[in-house]
């Protein structure tokens, strides 16, 4: 899916941060599914981009998972929305899979700086 | 979809709102769209752009929801469908290829239930039924009618055992002689095999015994029908069969058409009339009189180990007992796919190789399909990947792909079905005439379909999973990537690609050694002597029992005809014989005591013999050695006289001249008077033997056949023949003339059968092979335009491309041969004794074989190739 009207250079999410990420955007609450692919492009400055054809299979799975629950709501527009929102479970997950990012962040960063004192 | 049905209304509900959460995201794309200034249209259609592709995406998040088996199979399924109707001309090559190779299975596995495995439709438990055989000295025969009972009395394991001996008779219909096959059957035949006439009764167990003493007769459905036109009244009427009038006391069942692979049965007698029905003198109490074919039931449960432990101990007994007669005679059972004295012998290793050859063309399809899969899957790979993306797993990425390949193969069992049910009576028609209809039917039953069935499921898995795994293993990275990339398909996968069509050359390969070596087989045995001539003699028979004429009438009948078939102009000689070479009829055979020489101490000389009129040995042109042939005065009043064949000479009387010395047959002393060159008496395959002939004057038959040396066609035979009949008696008419070339052919059948099946096999073989070879090196032109097209443009001539491509198709198709041929020589000597006097690693032959094959991949590479020498480099390299 080419857009080449959009400015900015766009990162896929990369496969298993997806969940990280929508668990944390559910951090601040209830949120519908397009509310959810909004915040996750304002947050990032439209750098990273999710696809409404993994942002729903995520959402579902999660939900079957337990992280997330789901209600139908009526929307600030009268429009019937399903609204997700974190489960206990999910604060859980959402802590373990940041703690796990972070390792992971510290780790790439470390490789990146020259290893000028491993020389002998 | 009616599938959806089939599903809880809660899963209903919950598409509906998923339908609706997705809706909804729309709209509020559409809304913030419109509020940033677009107008509704562009926005609706820019909204719908950025969502993507809505059937798709439900059917993932579908996915997530842990769904019922049920439901995962209808979606599974319904999407299968789909994206096989999308690619009609994939789906139509798919399922085409896999027809014909289930298709093949199919009928090579209806062949052998229905003539092998269950060959005798309405008779029950026919998986106990065991066949008896006498055998003695290595060679396997008949039982004689004591030997029976005595074997019935002493057995514990058997259930039952019945008596079914094929014979013949002739009834008249207009001008030609009509034979029908019928049956000698002990008292207890129609109960033991389960089968009830539909009108009367089988027979009594009084109407087994008494010397012609119940002249009954149970007649087929078809005969019911066709002859008495289906007559309600017919139980008490009598029909004339060989001479004596027989009441009719039942109708068999409609389907039911005896027990004997490879003839329907039109008649049942009891096995009181063995001498009215099968020549050669009264056996009943004749204990060294072997004639009969029996079959046995096992009881549930005993093994055919157990049972022929019995047997065998049984037939000790009578050896024991019956020195004279039984001397060196055991008996085994055989299981019904190999009873010795139908046709079920011949036709097993047939349909062996058969089943091979089949089996090898669904391999070859197989790998066509797979070939095919492997192409599509990279038309799929951006749909492989988003499923990946969103963690659909791997197995249930290959479950997907794999029910596709189940849709496909199911269809095609479907088809395969159908040819073997348009099949099922191919063999009776490439098997050369014999006279008497043919009746081997196939049978497509619960097992043939089970096992079509099997090969289904099986090729789904050969097929299916092999391009189904490199899908599965896409690499996201690097894929959500390379969507507009140069290089398409790793090279693993064109060595998978190279590997199947490989594979396909090198079995069509081994089917065409197979088939060549058929063929030139066949060719040997068309071309080869059997020890008589078979040119410009014509063959018909004579059946004076079926007309009721007692011994001194057939005599007399029998000389007047033969000087009236002498004096017809053309005729250069003619004569009679009991049995003519290569028969489906038996020769005789009885014991002999000859003066001077000692049996071993399990011998009983009984060697073969003929009952011939004099000029038979000049009319068939069979040499003598020495002596002299039969003369008019070999009378019934003159002192019994042989010509025996030179094997019999040498075994007998090794250090002696045979001539003048004298043999015991059936208490008579016979005077060797000639000695004849050997010649084939019942095939081409058959060894030396020793063989005698009798005088037909001193040794009277009522059904004789007719030699005549002439070269008049047939046809104009056959009028003559037919009015010096009618001159004799009206009532009597002569059977079909045939050529001696026609007969001797007629015992190449199983060849005939081998060749043609293996011949059709080879040609689909070749046919799917030349199609996988066009596919592969057809989609490797189109994805190395850009190299090719780069070459050009540096320079390369068309020729140099042409034979680029041609190079590597070549390559691949002798490295598939290097493997046939491997494999053939080690293999194709399973073709045993349908060869003969060919050499199974004949060099002519996988010359030949070779030649074709390399035509065909020329001809398979030839079009990708000049395609690729037409690339435009401009456009070739512009497109990328």
């Amino acid at each position: 899916m080419t857009k080449k009207d959009l400015p900015v250079t766009r990162i896929e999410i990369l496969q298993g941060t997806l969940d990280l990420i929508i668990l944390q955007t559910l951090r601040w609450g209830p949120r519908h599914g397009y509310g959810i692919a909004q915040m996750i492009r304002a947050g990032s400055r439209d750098v990273l981009q999710v696809d409404t054809g993994s942002l729903y299979p995520a959402l579902h799975r999660l939900e079957r998972q337990g992280a997330v629950a789901a209600d139908w709501e009526v929307s600030e527009n009268s429009q019937r929305v399903r609204v997700y929102r974190l489960t206990a479970a999910g604060r859980k997950q959402l802590a373990a899979e940041r703690s796990k990012w972070d390792q992971l962040a510290v780790a790439i960063a470390g490789l990146m700086v020259p290893p000028a004192e491993s020389e002998p | 979809m009616k599938l959806s049905a089939l599903l809880p209304s809660s899963r209903r509900r919950r598409e509906a709102e998923l339908d609706e959460e997705l809706a909804a995201h729309l709209r509020m794309a559409e809304a913030e769209r419109v509020a940033h200034g677009e107008s509704p249209a562009d926005a609706a259609a820019n909204a719908r752009r950025e969502f993507g592709n809505m059937g798709l995406i439900k059917q993932i998040t579908r996915e997530m929801w842990g769904i019922l088996w049920l439901e995962r199979v209808a979606q599974d399924l319904r999407f299968g469908l789909r994206m096989l109707w999308r690619s009609p001309g994939f789906t139509t090559l798919a399922i085409f290829c896999l027809t014909l190779g289930i298709g093949a299975n199919a009928a090579v596995f209806s062949w052998i239930e229905g003539i092998l495995l269950r060959p005798y439709a309405l008779v029950a438990d026919q998986d106990r039924m065991v066949a008896l055989a006498a055998k003695t000295g290595g060679e396997y025969g008949s039982l004689s009618w004591p030997d029976f009972l005595d074997l019935r009395q002493s057995s514990g394991h058997f259930e039952s055992f019945t008596v079914d001996k094929i014979t013949g008779t002739t009834l008249a219909v207009g001008d030609r002689a009509e034979r029908v096959s019928g049956q000698i059957v002990s008292a207890n035949y129609f109960e033991a095999i389960g089968v009830r006439p539909i009108l009367g009764r089988g027979f009594e167990t009084a109407e087994e015994s008494g010397r012609n003493a119940h002249s009954v007769v149970v007649i087929s459905y078809k005969m019911w029908t066709e002859r008495f036109h289906g007559d309600l009244g017919i139980l008490g009427k009598t029909q004339l069969m060989n001479g004596v009038p027989h009441t009719i006391i039942g109708v068999a069942p409609e389907g039911f058409n005896g027990t004997f692979v490879g003839y329907a049965m039109q008649f049942w007698v009891p096995a009181s009339m063995q001498e009215t029905f099968d020549l050669g003198g009264y056996k009943l109490e004749d204990r060294g009189a072997r004639w009969i074919e029996s079959y046995a039931k096992l009881k549930p449960s005993v093994t055919r180990a157990q049972a022929q432990a019995e047997i065998s101990a049984a037939a000790k007994r009578l050896e024991l007992q019956y020195p004279e007669t039984n001397k060196g005679q055991s008996v085994e059972l055989f299981p019904l796919w190999k009873t010795p004295f139908n046709n079920a012998g011949a036709l097993f290793s047939t349909l062996r190789i058969a089943l091979v050859v089949a089996f090898f063309v669904l391999l070859i399809a197989c790998a066509n399909v797979s070939n095919l899969l492997l192409v599509r899957s990279f038309a799929r790979r951006q749909e492989m990947t988003i499923r990946l993306s969103v963690g659909a797993g791997r197995v249930r990425l290959v479950s997907q792909l794999v029910t596709e390949s189940l849709i496909l193969s199911a269809m095609a069992a479907a088809g395969g079905l159908l040819v073997a049910y348009g099949c099922r009576n191919l063999l009776a028609r490439v098997l050369p005439p014999r006279g008497v209809p043919l009746y081997l039917p196939a049978s497509i039953d619960w097992r043939v379909l089970a096992i079509s069935g099997g090969a289904c499921l099986a090729t789904t898995l050969l097929f299916g999973l092999v391009p189904a795994i490199p899908a599965s293993k896409i690499d996201l990275a690097s894929s959500i990537k390379s969507e507009s990339g140069g290089v398409v398909g790793g090279r693993g996968r064109t060595r998978l690609r190279s590997a199947l069509v490989l594979l396909q050359v090198a079995l069509s390969f081994l089917l065409l050694v197979g088939a060549g070596l058929l063929v030139k087989s066949l060719q040997r045995m068309r071309s080869a002597s059997p020890g008589f001539s078979t040119e410009n003699v014509l063959i018909s028979g004579i059946d004076l029992s079926s007309a009721g004429y007692d011994v001194p009438r057939r005599r007399a009948f029998q000389s007047e005809l033969l000087d009236r078939v002498q004096a017809i102009g053309g005729v250069r000689g003619a004569a009679y014989a009991r049995i003519t070479p290569f028969s489906y009829r038996t020769y005789s055979s009885a014991p002999i005591v000859i003066e001077g020489y000692v049996a071993g101490p399990n011998e009983q000389p009984a060697p073969e013999y003929d009952e011939v009129s004099p000029e038979f040995f000049a009319t068939m042109g069979i040499p003598l050695v020495s002596g002299r042939p039969f003369v008019r005065a070999d009378d019934e009043s003159a002192p019994p006289v042989a010509v025996v064949n030179e094997a019999m000479a040498a075994k007998y009387w090794p250090r002696s001249n045979p001539l003048g010395r004298v043999f015991h047959l059936k208490g008579r002393a016979v005077q060797v008077v000639g000695i004849s060159k050997m010649s084939k008496y019942g095939s081409l395959l058959e060894s030396s033997k020793p063989f005698f002939y009798v005088p037909l004057r001193q040794n009277p038959a009522g059904v004789v056949i007719l030699h005549i040396r002439t070269s008049l066609a047939p046809g104009a035979m056959a009028s003559a023949l037919s009015r010096e009949i009618h001159s004799l008696d009206p009532g009597l008419a002569a059977g079909e003339v045939l050529t001696m070339r026609q007969q001797v052919d007629r015992k190449s059948g199983a060849q005939t059968v081998a060749l043609t099946l293996v011949g059709i096999f080879c040609g689909l073989a070749l046919v799917l092979a030349t199609i996988g070879l066009y596919g592969v090196m057809s989609y490797a032109v189109s994805q190395s335009a850009r190299e090719l097209g780069l070459r050009m443009a540096l320079g390369a001539a068309a020729s140099d491309l042409l034979r680029l491509v041609m190079r590597h198709g070549l390559v691949l198709t002798a490295g598939g041969v290097l493997l046939g041929a491997a494999a053939a020589l080690g293999s194709t000597r399973l073709l045993g004794d349908l060869l003969y006097k060919v050499s199974p690693r004949d060099p002519m032959v996988f010359g030949c074989a070779f030649v074709v094959m390399a035509a065909a991949a020329l001809a398979a590479c030839f079009l990708p190739a000049w395609r690729a020498a037409r690339i435009d480099p401009v456009r070739a390299l512009r497109d990328r």
